[in-house]
């Protein structure tokens, strides 16, 4: 072998190799806290793989005619709507409708509670009916919802404060709901003449995971589960469209999602913007700290977590009254979201935020200002910061 | 299919043995399909053997490669792929009736396709018939497609990934060509069999041409008694290169059976200009296509589904050492690139007004080694940039590739 094969060898099998081995020329993995997506720590080997199969439907899994979607619908996955298991945007936004008190939805007959407001092809999607009242809700996160489930009922009650006892102006209080048939109560609940805490949902009408999951498969994307099957189409019940097993996989999925961890929390800025917001009593309603209590799954079991909510109804005044509502809460009353993740809505809602339940308000400082009722208080506190604690606190609410 | 594939394998082991025998019978019709013809001549510009006296000549080609990809800092680790075996037959049943079949193995027997078998019946070099599985001529990939004439290990996105290459129905049509000069013209016109609604109704979740390719019924029946129209006309320089600009439409809803209507009529409608010329002071080839499809979708549906779809390549070969190497006397060491885009839906969203996203940009840099003008040693880097329907930062692909491709 002549001298310059062995040399055109050499360089080509040293590119092959350099090639290999040079990572830099390959994606970096993110930092866990710049993603809302991934599992909490300490899941068993056995449940990484429920978690990978819930992860799957999850996100990977479209409907289309011919394995159940519609024939109307809202979106044709899980994921069209929290991408990267974040906020939704506006084009997948639902609208909501036909509930204006506590005597129960009227327009049940009509297609409600939920427009389905897209079609396939050949068939029409639901109108708005007249005369109903309605509100739009922007999908919300799903991380760290599992923890939030585990939240015993309890510390719920202990944060509640219905008739404001302590004169603070804030009087967080549960949505009693009634459960449907496929409900299992969890140990430890606490009932009302026959109603338990919701606590998923825009106004706090949902009460576990697996009611969340089996409506969202019905109400968003038109598929039928043995829990649901009731037909959003022409209001007859109908055949599963899913395996049981499937939606329980994204139950698993949904309830070990890991928190989102708060970036830079030791900036001195962060640090002070905190402060600021417990200063201002925005803290009370978005409780910094809770605590889960014990839960089948161990990885989410008596675990301290920062979401910043209490799961509670709170009145937030006539500029955030649509008229609409659900369950035993008020047109203007909504449950506390969580403030995890707020920092990195803009990475699943397309490089802007859409805040607020039906993302209305365009940053953090909009989002604060659309605070009344109980929040009135603190919003005007708020107003009444200097420009640099603003930043602060907006700095700080943008780590979480 | 089994049938079919029996067939063939029968027919190309006999002419194995046969060689076996005696190999002087076999005469090796060694082209060098590097050669810049039309697009429109690739089916028969490929090396073909023949037995002796017999009318029938086989050949094929192979691609395999290795591949090492991570996405977002999480990898598959080291896969090995056979990409596909590809096995042509081709015969001449008299001087100016000519039969081609191209018969396609992709990723071991997943899929197997015929991807292209008509006869041609030629009347006149500007009027020739062509009926049977035809491949429609939209843009240039899909008639010339074979994997060594391509210094890359993947095929281009926009090609495959929007436009649904390779796109073959069963249909019948007219084609020609004519030289004068420095200059050669040809042109198609086909009828064929067409999409179905699978494009707007599909795993993928966006609109996505290829996934009319699953349909196992498409080539004994249309779905909706529409033929697809497809037109190309090429035209080439033996200094300038060749442009070729091609249509392609019909209507892919099944809008009505047993005489009631289900909907209106749908069209799907692609337009693609190709181009590739070779600068003769530095041997420099580059070749491109671009194509547009507009795709009629119910106002209704969802706009994860784009009613416009764009996207294209640019390959640019040049050729860096051209030395006798391990007694290859012909060996061709070339550095190549490619820059990809597909944008699968080109819109906007309604409830904000603003752009949807949904798109990909690629850069793949190359070594190929072409020790024959019939075989090609390739290694890629390649690197995808790709946004979903949002517009939320982008997932990150990259790795690296190395592999052949040969005739046989």
């Amino acid at each position: 072998m002549g001298k310059r094969k062995i040399k055109v060898l050499s360089a080509i099998s040293l590119g092959i190799i350099l090639s290999i081995s040079c990572s830099k020329l390959l994606p970096q993995l993110p930092t866990d806290d710049s993603i809302l997506d991934g599992p909490v720590d300490g899941l068993s080997p056995e449940q990484n793989r429920i978690f990978l199969r819930g992860d799957f439907a999850f996100n990977d899994e479209v409907f289309t005619s011919s394995n159940g979607l519609g024939p109307t619908f809202v979106a044709t996955s899980c994921g069209s709507c929290h991408a990267g298991d974040g906020k939704g945007h506006p084009f997948t936004t639902l609208t909501r409708f036909g509930q204006s008190d506590t005597l129960g939805n009227q327009f049940l007959h009509l297609g409600g509670p939920q427009l389905q407001s897209r079609a396939l092809p050949g068939y029409k999607p639901e109108v708005l009916p007249a005369g109903a009242t309605f509100s739009r809700f922007t999908p919300p996160a799903n991380t760290g919802l599992g923890l939030l489930e585990a939240v015993p009922d309890a510390t719920l009650i202990a944060l509640s404060d219905v008739n404001d006892a302590d004169g603070d102006g804030i009087s967080g209080r549960p949505n009693w709901i009634t459960l449907p048939s496929y409900t299992i109560i969890k140990t430890g609940a606490i009932h009302n003449n026959g109603k338990y805490i919701g606590r998923f949902g825009k106004k706090a009408l949902v009460y576990d995971l697996l009611q969340q999951t089996a409506n969202a498969y019905n109400q968003d994307m038109g598929i039928n589960s043995s829990y649901e099957s009731i037909s959003t189409y022409n209001n007859l019940q109908v055949d599963p469209e899913i395996p049981n097993q499937t939606i329980l996989d994204v139950v698993f999925y949904l309830q070990t999602l890991k928190a989102p961890v708060q970036r830079d929390q030791q900036d001195r800025e962060v640090l002070a913007g905190k402060q600021l917001f417990i200063q201002i009593s925005c803290s009370k309603c978005h409780i910094p700290q809770l605590q889960t209590g014990p839960s089948p799954i161990a990885a989410i079991s008596n675990k301290t977590i920062f979401p910043y909510t209490d799961l509670l109804l709170h009145d937030m005044g006539p500029a955030l009254d649509d008229g609409y509502t659900e369950g035993t809460a008020l047109t203007p009353e909504w449950r506390t979201p969580a403030l995890w993740g707020l920092g990195l809505s803009k990475n699943s809602q397309g490089g802007q935020v859409f805040l607020m339940h039906d993302g209305r308000a365009r940053s953090i400082t909009e989002a604060i200002n659309l605070h009344g009722g109980e929040a009135n208080n603190s919003r005007k506190l708020f107003q009444q910061l200097t420009e640099s604690d603003k930043n602060k606190l907006i700095k700080f609410l943008e780590s979480l | 299919m089994m049938k079919i594939c029996l067939s063939i394998l029968f027919i190309f082991t006999s002419f194995i043995v046969q060689g076996q025998i005696d190999p002087e019978l076999l005469r090796n019709f060694s082209i060098d399909t590097t050669e810049r013809k039309l697009n429109m001549d690739a089916v028969y510009n490929r090396p073909f053997i023949q037995a002796g006296k017999l009318p029938v000549a086989l050949g094929g080609y192979v691609e395999a490669n290795y591949q090492y990809l991570n996405e977002n800092g999480i990898s598959k680790g080291h896969e090995f792929q056979m990409r596909r075996l590809t096995l042509f037959v081709s015969s001449t049943v008299s001087k100016r009736i000519k039969f081609l079949t191209e018969l396609e193995f992709e990723e071991g027997t997943k899929e197997i396709n015929i991807e292209f078998a008509s006869v041609d019946f030629e009347f006149e070099p500007l009027l020739n018939f062509r009926g049977g599985i035809v491949m429609n001529p939209i843009g240039a990939f899909n008639q010339n497609h074979d994997g060594p004439k391509w210094d890359f290990v993947d095929r281009p996105l926009a090609a495959t990934q929007m436009l649904p290459a390779t796109w073959s129905n069963v249909g019948f049509g007219i084609f020609g060509k004519k030289s004068k000069h420095n200059w050669t013209y040809g042109y198609e016109l086909y009828l064929t069999n067409g999409f179905n609604e699978s494009i707007v109704s599909n795993s993928m979740n966006k609109t996505f041409l290829p996934a009319s390719k699953s349909d196992p019924d498409r080539f004994g029946q249309s779905v909706n008694g529409m033929p697809l129209f497809t037109a190309k006309f090429a035209l080439r320089n033996t200094k300038l290169g060749e442009v070729g600009i091609s249509y392609m439409s019909g209507i892919y809803n099944q809008f009505e059976k047993d005489g009631l209507v289900l909907d209106k009529k749908r069209a799907v409608t692609a337009y693609a200009i190709d181009f590739n010329t070779t600068i003769a002071k530095t041997g420099t080839f580059i070749n491109g296509e671009w194509a547009w499809i507009k795709i009629d979708v119910p106002d209704t549906y969802t706009e994860q589904f784009g009613r416009n779809q764009t996207g294209g390549f640019i390959d640019i070969v040049q050729p860096i050492i051209r030395k006798p190497l391990f007694g290859f006397t012909n060996s061709v060491l070339n550095a190549a690139l490619r820059l990809e885009y597909v944008d699968w839906n080109k819109g906007k969203f309604v409830s904000t007004g603003e752009n949807i996203s949904d798109h990909i940009y690629s850069v793949v840099p190359s070594l190929s080694w072409r020790p024959s003008t019939q075989t090609v040693f390739r290694l890629n880097y390649r690197y995808n940039w790709q946004t979903d329907l949002l517009g939320n930062p982008p997932s990150r692909m990259a790795g690296f590739q190395f592999g052949f491709s040969t005739y046989l």
